[in-house]
């Protein structure tokens, strides 16, 4: 019990500092390092909650796959920073109007739903074992009652895709491109011409 | 009750000690295997000097290394510079707590133990873009951008050889993924996809012939260029143990783990380890193989096998897996 309170603090005291990181740190690639640490937290704290496909899926999409890319995109971009911080002070009444909400609306949440066992539950934090796998549960409950939820978002991500590639997608003219099948069937009898040079004249 | 804590602590520091020692140990043997077998496809002779045979040569390699000067490029960012072995090495390690040697050889059996490994190996991409970014030098630039193209790349294609397993066992837990091929190994009925994931996980480990990222004749030694002393032994120490990793993954999928090839009675009597040891080096010996025998391809060939030839076939693989599972009702549970 003590062991799983401990490591309780330990993965959401490194989730919440390093998410502090994230907006503080003056270097955007430690940001972005900080953010990394953050996720990979979360996901233990997911492990704790008994979720153990969640947080792998977690670390797999996010850290694995989303974090690498905008890791390149913050390392390969030459961010002016003094420029970025100028305007802090104007921002900083609507973002701090934001943040106040935000925590207004978390006040409210936890205040008033009664029906919740996150407020009235005193037992100490430990993982909740079932019967089942979760990986089982989660695709007994996504591909029947929440199966065209699914599909939905297969669909919009489908259309994200499509979207990116076109935005991307642009053909210069003058690329030289390979045709593999024609690389790969040239023979002698294709690729080697043969001429007579006569001495002193050349082709 | 404090008791019980420490006792439990000291019992999971054993367990990892177990697993992590025996791995750092057969890393030294596996550089050594690595020379002797090249040198053997080149018709020289390879290490024969340190102990005999040269068998200790890669602990005085080690020794040498470490006891150099650490330098660290005063350009650099540090702390990651510093971070980036260390990762490199803690995340080729962390792989091996969820690796069943034999039945019950496990230090965590957790459900989601495949996953897990998924996860493990696509971190290890941190490392090296880390790495290549602290270093603040061009090389180590190239090599970091070639390899977290690469890595992302195959990653997919392995999500879906495993997919193709998972359909076949009806878990994600890598006892049980071992326990489903009593009958056959996966190797045999999903042939392809073994060739699939093998090719991959060369590219995975960024070996050859898809050593790209450390190529030298293009980039001096890649991502680790700056690197020297105990920090370069880091790296090197995590790629061969991410090869190790990637190779019980192979023989975890589809040679069956710790089973016999048959449940016969001389073959059945070995204890489960062995044959796992013994798989687990056969496919090491491919790596190495590979590696004395194939010349290495050029980058966009290399990102036209990912994603023109591996991914389509793989997905073609998976649906067609599923509807062969599905229309003969073997799927199982």
């Amino acid at each position: 019990m003590v062991l799983y309170s401990l490591t309780f603090y330990l993965f959401s005291s490194v989730a919440v500092l390093s998410a502090l990181m994230v907006i503080s740190a003056k270097n955007p690639v430690h940001s972005v390092l900080f953010l990394i640490l953050s996720f990979v937290n979360a996901s233990g704290l997911f492990v704790l909650l008994g979720a153990e496909f969640l947080a792998m899926i977690l670390v797999v999409v996010y850290v694995g796959a989303v974090a690498v890319l905008f890791l390149f995109v913050v390392m390969m971009l030459d961010i002016n920073f003094v420029k970025l911080r100028e305007g802090f002070l104007q921002y900083l009444p609507f973002g701090a109007l934001l943040g106040i909400v935000l925590v207004i609306e978390l006040g409210i949440l936890f205040l008033t739903d009664r029906s919740s066992n996150i407020y009235n539950n005193q037992t100490p934090l430990q993982p909740i074992v079932y019967e089942v796998e979760n990986t089982k549960m989660i695709g007994q409950i996504l591909y029947t009652e929440y199966f065209y939820l699914f599909q939905i978002c297969g669909i919009i991500l489908l259309v994200a895709m499509i979207g990116s590639i076109t935005l991307t997608l642009r053909d210069k003219g003058g690329v030289k491109r390979q045709n593999i099948d024609s690389q790969n069937t040239v023979d002698a009898s294709t690729a080697i011409e043969k001429k007579k040079v006569k001495i002193g004249e050349g082709i | 009750m404090t008791y019980d804590i420490l006792i439990t602590g000291l019992i999971i520091v054993a367990q990892i000690l177990a697993v992590v020692v025996p791995v750092l140990i057969s890393v030294a043997f596996l550089v050594y295997a690595e020379r002797k077998v090249l040198a053997l496809i080149q018709l020289r002779r390879g290490p024969n000097i340190v102990g005999p045979f040269g068998i200790l040569q890669s602990f005085a390699d080690a020794l040498k290394l470490i006891t150099k000067e650490n330098i660290i490029p005063s350009g650099s960012n540090k702390i990651v510079f510093i971070l980036a072995p260390i990762i490199t090495m803690v995340l080729s390690l962390a792989g091996w707590a969820v690796i069943p040697f034999a039945p019950g050889w496990v230090v965590s059996d957790i459900n989601v133990g495949i996953m897990y490994l998924f996860a493990v190996s696509s971190l290890g991409v941190y490392g090296i873009i880390m790495a290549g970014w602290a270093s603040n030098s061009q090389y180590p630039f190239l090599g970091a951008l070639r390899s977290a193209a690469q890595m992302v790349s195959y990653e997919v294609s392995i999500g879906f050889v495993i997919i193709t397993v998972l359909l076949c066992v009806g878990s994600l837990n890598l006892s049980k993924i071992v326990l489903a091929q009593q009958t056959v190994w996966f190797a045999i009925p999903l042939l392809p996809m073994f060739i699939i994931f093998f090719i991959s996980a060369l590219a995975e480990t960024n070996r050859l012939p898809f050593d790209l990222p450390e190529d030298e004749s293009t980039l001096v030694a890649g991502f680790f260029t700056e690197y020297s002393s105990a920090s370069f032994v880091l790296f090197f120490l995590g790629e061969y143990a991410s090869m190790i990793l990637m190779s019980s993954m192979t023989v975890i999928l589809f040679l069956g783990g710790w089973l016999p090839p048959f449940d016969v009675y001389p073959l059945n009597v070995v204890p489960g380890v062995i044959w796992f040891t013994v798989k687990v080096i056969f496919i090491l010996f491919l790596f190495i193989w590979v590696r004395g025998t194939f010349p290495r391809y050029r980058y966009d060939q290399l990102m036209r096998l990912g994603w023109k030839v591996f991914l389509p076939f793989s997905l073609f693989w998976v649906v067609a897996t599923s509807g062969f599972l599905v229309y003969f009702d073997m799927l199982p549970n």
